[in-house]
């Protein structure tokens, strides 16, 4: 327990300068981030970064895409920090720790059926596994992408997603339609009797708000999918991502460091637990 | 014990030197020691500082100072401080970040210099304690660099414990009171007929290299032999004890007793008992600018998961119930400690139910889930 | 037409599913028909084969908002189980549709005369409605929605 282990807890963040910055929806942007000097270690899809704003503290937020040394970041003006994340203009600088957590493991599920299911901005921590997933075919069966949005307009990374359909099959539903709306209506589960998925053997990945992540592994096991082949990706307070501050346990898990991404069979008896 | 294992005796005199050559050797030395009312973890000068003479009257919600007649420097418990105190402050610089004139950011981890402790009267609950706390920070995939630096610096001196208190049950956790590893010099007190004096043995060897310094005379049969039975009958005199189950699995089975909402009802959310709990060990972190705005800092302070924010999420608290905050706090202790560092987080010290204000007992709702657990209530929440 | 195994059908025996199948035809829709109107008689049902049907609800001086899809291996159409057997919501394709399309008052009259048949396909209807029910409770909740006003995000 000595030197083996790298003293990155306390350890400041790193300088990264905006590269570009685009609005994805009123509330939402997604930035892309060079080093100014050293890069941090790579991450894998599924992990997540401590992202600071000047003065006015870090947030957890989860890779949306990683590009050689490039990392970038889908980020939801919710509060103060997320809010400043969220104003950044290109040019500017924030810090960056990490990569904290656990990914998505993709590449041990050679040969299966992907099965991607993402609510709101749940999307963003999915979408290098998508990429990543294109980027190599024909290493797995058939890859569906399930994503639910609030409205249309509110739909992340759209331009994206559509050229998706080349390799996956990507299907979309909104909660609100607007009037010009011709896609589905209604939520995310609704859509699965349309992906393309062998139960007995593929694996799915399903991140967005706790209820719909329920909702959607239940509906799985149901139709015959083991709880260990779900994975998810869970939310809860994190201060440090290195595991010492204590804020993201939940029960025998401490978040930052066990998760995000847990599979069913462990994430399941703990969410049912209120307040746990 | 063979006699050649190199221990000695020293007495009052061979204390007061042990203060002076650890000082010597550029150590802040901290010790127990009376002040305000009771007995603290404070940097003593001299040996003359420690508490001789001084006991406490301990029970759940309550603190007392009690003289003793025999003289004793270490016949008192845990006091209202632990060792994290100096190992993991209340409050520390992580680094800082200052704005570059072309609108770029510099960052610099914290060069406070890390100090060189001496910690004198250790007792073998905190030496457990320390030792939780080292896997806890230092023995995962990310080391906490301030913590290793504080606790690589510190030169610890435990204490045997002779004279238990009536909040202490270290037997049934199996931390005490017999001294575990982890020590450079461990000391057992002494009072008989053949005088005031301390059982010495070195666990390193920085440790031996101290004890060479000290008057000292090697240790005989009979010292050896009261300082084993003392401690010995330490163990038979334990105040409370945890129900002789596995705790683990009490803590995961009970998740939905009714005992939660008993306790809840007595249960202020004051925190005490995570302040006063020489493992709890969750902080917050602290962001502030200095008056130009273009210099941060980032700072870390202890923080209790008996705040409502502690589980702050967007939509509000995740733990937004006091029941549901003491089940975290106890489940955690006893539990799925277990589950993240492999061992129990409670080492028995007593403290948590000494300091509680409306002195809730640990032990006592452990016996009471138990309890419940037993009669086939509270199930269901596997 | 492939049988689906997890929409409305999934939840039949084989022999009560051949029965119910055996009272279907195939129909197709080009891509914006209105199917039926909210009010109307509902005197037939449809199991989708491909495409997408709009469950929408007539507003005036709005267009027709749309409250659900439904795609491939969804029911379209309960409200021919239940009197007075009228349309609650209209129903539009979005795409062209391939449906099996059932006659309410055969599949009614089939329910009457087999018990066991009867209780398997209101079994099966009323698990629909309940997934239904669920998922416009989910979609009540408005979870993609920013979150509830207490200010303090980070």
């Amino acid at each position: 327990m000595t030197g083996a282990f790298a003293e990155t807890a306390a350890a400041p963040p790193l300088p990264y300068r905006v590269a570009q910055r685009r609005t994805d929806t009123p509330d939402t942007a997604t930035i892309v981030l060079e080093p100014v000097g050293t890069a941090l270690p790579p991450f894998t899809p599924g992990q997540f970064a401590m992202v600071y704003a000047f003065g006015v503290g870090d947030i957890p937020l989860s890779v949306s895409g990683i590009d050689g040394r490039r990392l970038t970041h889908t980020v939801r003006a919710v509060g103060a920090i997320s809010g400043a994340l969220h104003g950044v203009r290109p040019g500017q600088t924030v810090g960056v720790r990490g990569p904290f957590g656990t990914g998505w493991e993709l590449s041990e599920e050679a040969g299966r059926d992907l099965l991607v299911v993402a609510g709101g901005i749940g999307l963003a921590p999915l979408r290098p596994l998508v990429r990543a997933a294109l980027a190599e075919l024909g290493r797995y069966g058939r890859l569906s992408v399930l994503i639910g949005a609030r409205s249309p307009h509110e739909l992340l990374y759209s331009d994206e997603t559509a050229h998706w359909q080349a390799g996956a099959r990507v299907l979309t539903t909104v909660d609100h339609p607007a009037p010009d709306w011709m896609g589905d209506v209604g939520v995310v589960t609704t859509l699965l009797d349309r992906a393309v998925f062998d139960p007995s053997t593929a694996t799915a990945f399903v991140c967005g708000p706790e209820p719909m992540i329920r909702a959607t592994a239940d509906e799985l096991v149901h139709r015959g999918v083991a709880p260990d082949r779900i994975r998810v990706s869970l939310e809860r307070t994190m201060h440090c991502g290195t595991g010492h501050c204590g804020h993201c346990q939940l029960g025998p898990l401490l978040l930052c460091r066990d998760g995000p991404v847990v599979t069913w069979t462990r994430a399941r008896p703990l969410l049912l637990i209120r307040e746990l | 014990m063979t006699d050649d294992d190199g221990a000695a005796v020293i007495d009052k005199d061979g204390m007061d030197a042990l203060v002076a050559v650890l000082a010597a050797r550029g150590r802040t030395v901290i010790g127990p020691t009376v002040r305000d009312g009771a007995i603290v973890l404070a940097e003593i000068s001299g040996g003359a500082e420690l508490p001789y003479g001084w006991g406490v009257e301990l029970e759940a919600g309550t603190y007392r100072l009690a003289a003793r007649e025999d003289g004793a420097a270490f016949a008192h418990s845990a006091g209202p401080q632990s060792w994290k105190t100096f190992l993991h402050p209340p409050r520390a610089r992580e680094w800082s970040a200052d704005r570059t004139a072309d609108g770029g950011l510099v960052t610099t981890p914290d060069a406070t210099p890390p100090p060189s402790y001496a910690f004198l009267g250790v007792r073998p609950c905190d030496l457990r304690a320390i030792a939780v706390q080292d896997r806890v920070l230092t023995g995962g995939r990310h080391a906490d660099r301030g913590y290793r630096g504080r606790r690589a610096g510190a030169f610890l001196v435990a204490v045997e414990c002779t004279e238990p208190g009536a909040t202490c049950f270290c037997v049934s956790m199996g931390t005490g009171p017999a001294v575990g590893p982890g020590y450079d010099l461990a000391l057992t007190e002494v009072l008989d007929a053949d005088g005031h004096r301390f059982l010495v043995r070195a666990g390193s060897e920085e440790g031996e290299a101290v004890l060479a310094e000290l008057p000292s005379r090697a240790a005989d049969t009979a010292t050896r032999t009261a300082a084993r039975d003392r401690v010995a009958a330490a163990a038979d005199r334990m105040g409370r004890s945890m129900p002789p189950v596995d705790l683990q699995g009490l803590m995961r089975e009970t998740l939905n007793a009714e005992r939660w909402d008993d306790v809840t009802a007595r249960c202020l959310t004051c925190g005490n008992c995570t302040m006063v709990c020489p493992t709890c060990f969750c902080t917050t972190a602290e962001d502030i600018t200095d008056l130009t705005g273009d210099h941060a800092e980032r700072w870390r302070r202890w923080e209790s998961c008996f705040d409502r924010d502690f589980t702050h999420l967007p939509g509000g608290p995740v733990r937004d119930s006091p029941r549901s905050r003491y089940r975290q706090w106890a489940t955690h202790k006893l539990g799925t400690w277990y589950d993240q560092f492999g061992s129990s987080g409670c080492v028995g010290c007593g403290r948590c139910i000494v300091w509680c204000p409306v002195g809730i007992d640990i032990t006592e709702e452990a016996h009471a889930l138990n309890r419940e657990r037993a009669s086939g209530a509270g199930e269901g929440a596997g | 037409m492939t049988v689906v195994r997890h929409g409305f059908l999934g939840a039949l025996t084989p022999a009560h599913r051949d029965r119910l199948l055996a009272l279907a035809h195939d129909v197709s829709f080009p891509g914006g028909t209105r199917i039926f109107e909210e009010g109307g008689e509902a005197d037939r049902f449809w199991i989708v084969g491909s495409g997408l049907v709009a469950l929408d609800v007539h507003v005036p001086g709005r267009p027709e908002p749309v409250v659900e899809t439904l795609g491939e291996g969804e029911l379209v159409g309960w409200s021919w189980l239940f009197e007075p057997y009228r349309w609650h919501l209209g129903a539009r394709t979005r795409t062209a549709v391939l449906a099996r399309e059932f006659d309410a008052r055969q599949v009614r009259g089939a329910c009457e005369e087999d018990p066991a048949f009867g209780l398997a396909v209101t079994h099966c209807v009323a698990q629909v409605i309940a997934r239904r029910l669920q998922a416009t409770r989910t979609r009540l909740l408005d979870l993609y929605g920013p979150p509830p006003g207490h200010g303090g995000g980070t």
